[in-house]
């Protein structure tokens, strides 16, 4: 098994909020996160943005706030290798760890360090400062089986309504 | 083939129960990583009673935070790493373990989310507990009014996940003396020590009857048919590598040394 970057936290420390570009909610009423242009999505609620010759990876603003106060990050190695739908990383947040599977196949070129001293970027800035790996994808056209904006915020809409 | 027939017939979904009285700690814990992993079938562990007593600290626990090392190097404590999130507990023979490991769609407008699932589980215990103390799920602990008697966690994979508990049918004071009071607490805790914070079971009802009710509760969601102890703890499975580990002396020595003051900081191995 690779050897993992641990990422502790500093949570006391840290003041979290929930949202990030989620417009402000009344309590009981359904929570509509944000969803943004330009990126694609997987059903397990993982976002890639494709630059060039490397895929950004992250969470998206649904699953940060399913997944509650984010406390500890566990990620790859640079050099680890990813599979499109297969774990890469592990995040911590009300008790539980919740896999994070990568949307893509490749190779980690870079991982974000900041994460391990502030794991609640993945709460506050789930598209931007939150995000987890740099990938050189090994088969770009894997991008095109995932969703677009549209089609992912329908997704979600669809699966919150089931439950 | 009867009892799937039965089970399609009832629309429940099939709920391997294993039960066991004993085992060790360490190999519960990953018997259940590996089958939360490796396997596809809904199932509940019983395991009532560890044996020696022993740490088990959630997947981000810090040993000189969390621990009082020197203590628990000097008496030998084994410590354990588990694979799932949530705080540290000691446990030992009168420790009840419920597990729960399901596939994702298993149950009914349970999302696999922290907070869904556990939603879940306490409507489940409320059914065990239906007139016994005043429990409640309170901050995500198992209470009985303002004291806890049952520490639970999970681990979420993209098609299922596990819901653990520890429930403290009865325990050692002296072993509540490794524990330190851990900085990430919830708010009802009001920085009460381990003693004025937890409570018995074992004051409340029997220790058969809790399993008992919790089967048949169990049995409102699921088809629970019994598995075999044996053929389910001994099933191989090729290149699985546990995350779920025994702590070396050395990691707690080291873990030690670092926390004294005026000590250079050294990496720890974990």
């Amino acid at each position: 098994m690779a050897l993992r970057i641990w990422a502790s936290s500093t949570a006391n420390a840290l003041g979290l909020s929930v949202a990030s570009k989620a417009p402000a909610l009344a309590p009981l009423s359904r929570c509509f996160s944000s969803v943004l242009d330009g990126l694609k999505y997987a059903k397990s609620h993982e976002w890639v943005k494709h630059e060039g010759s490397v895929a950004l990876v992250g969470i998206t603003d649904h699953a940060q706030d399913h997944l509650g106060e984010v406390v500890f990050v566990e990620l790859p190695e640079v050099g680890a290798a990813v599979s499109q739908g297969g774990s890469f990383a592990n995040i911590e947040s009300v008790k539980a760890t919740s896999d994070v599977n990568s949307p893509v196949s490749g190779e980690v070129v870079e991982v974000n360090d900041k994460l391990g001293e502030a794991p609640g970027l993945v709460n506050s800035s789930p598209y931007e400062d939150g995000w987890m790996i740099k990938v050189k994808p090994s088969n770009p056209s894997e991008l095109e089986s995932l969703m677009g904006p549209k089609d992912y915020t329908k997704f979600c809409e669809e699966e919150d309504a089931a439950h | 083939m009867a009892i799937l027939r039965q089970s399609e017939k009832l629309g429940l979904p099939l709920m391997n129960l294993v039960r066991f009285k004993g085992m060790p700690i360490l190999d519960q814990l990953k018997l259940e990583e590996k089958l939360l992993r490796t396997t596809s079938d809904n199932c509940c562990i019983v395991n009532d009673g560890a044996d020696a007593p022993t740490i088990v600290m959630g997947v981000s626990g810090k040993l000189a935070e969390l621990l009082e090392l020197e203590s628990v190097i000097g008496d030998n404590v084994p410590v354990i790493k588990r694979f799932t999130g949530g705080g540290t507990v000691i446990v030992d023979e009168g420790t009840i373990f419920v597990t729960l490991i399901c596939n994702k769609d298993a149950v009914p407008k349970v999302q696999p989310y922290p907070r869904s699932i556990m939603s879940w589980s306490g409507k489940l215990y409320d059914e065990v507990f239906q007139g016994i103390g005043d429990f409640q799920l309170r901050e995500n602990d198992y209470v009985f009014g303002n004291r806890k008697f049952g520490g639970n966690a999970q681990s979420i994979t993209k098609d299922r996940w596990i819901h653990h508990t520890s429930f403290l049918w009865d325990y050692e004071d002296r072993n509540m003396t490794y524990l330190k009071l851990p900085s990430r607490a919830p708010e009802y805790r009001s920085a009460r020590d381990h003693t004025e914070f937890v409570c018995r079971m074992r004051e409340y009802l029997q220790r058969s009857a809790f399993i008992d009710k919790t089967i048949k509760a169990l049995g409102n969601y699921f088809l629970v048919q019994p598995a075999n102890p044996s053929e389910v703890s001994s099933c191989q499975v090729a290149k699985f590598a546990h995350s779920t580990r025994l702590l070396s002396k050395q990691e707690l020595e080291d873990a030690c040394s670092s926390s004294k003051p005026g000590t250079i900081a050294q990496s720890a191995s974990i």
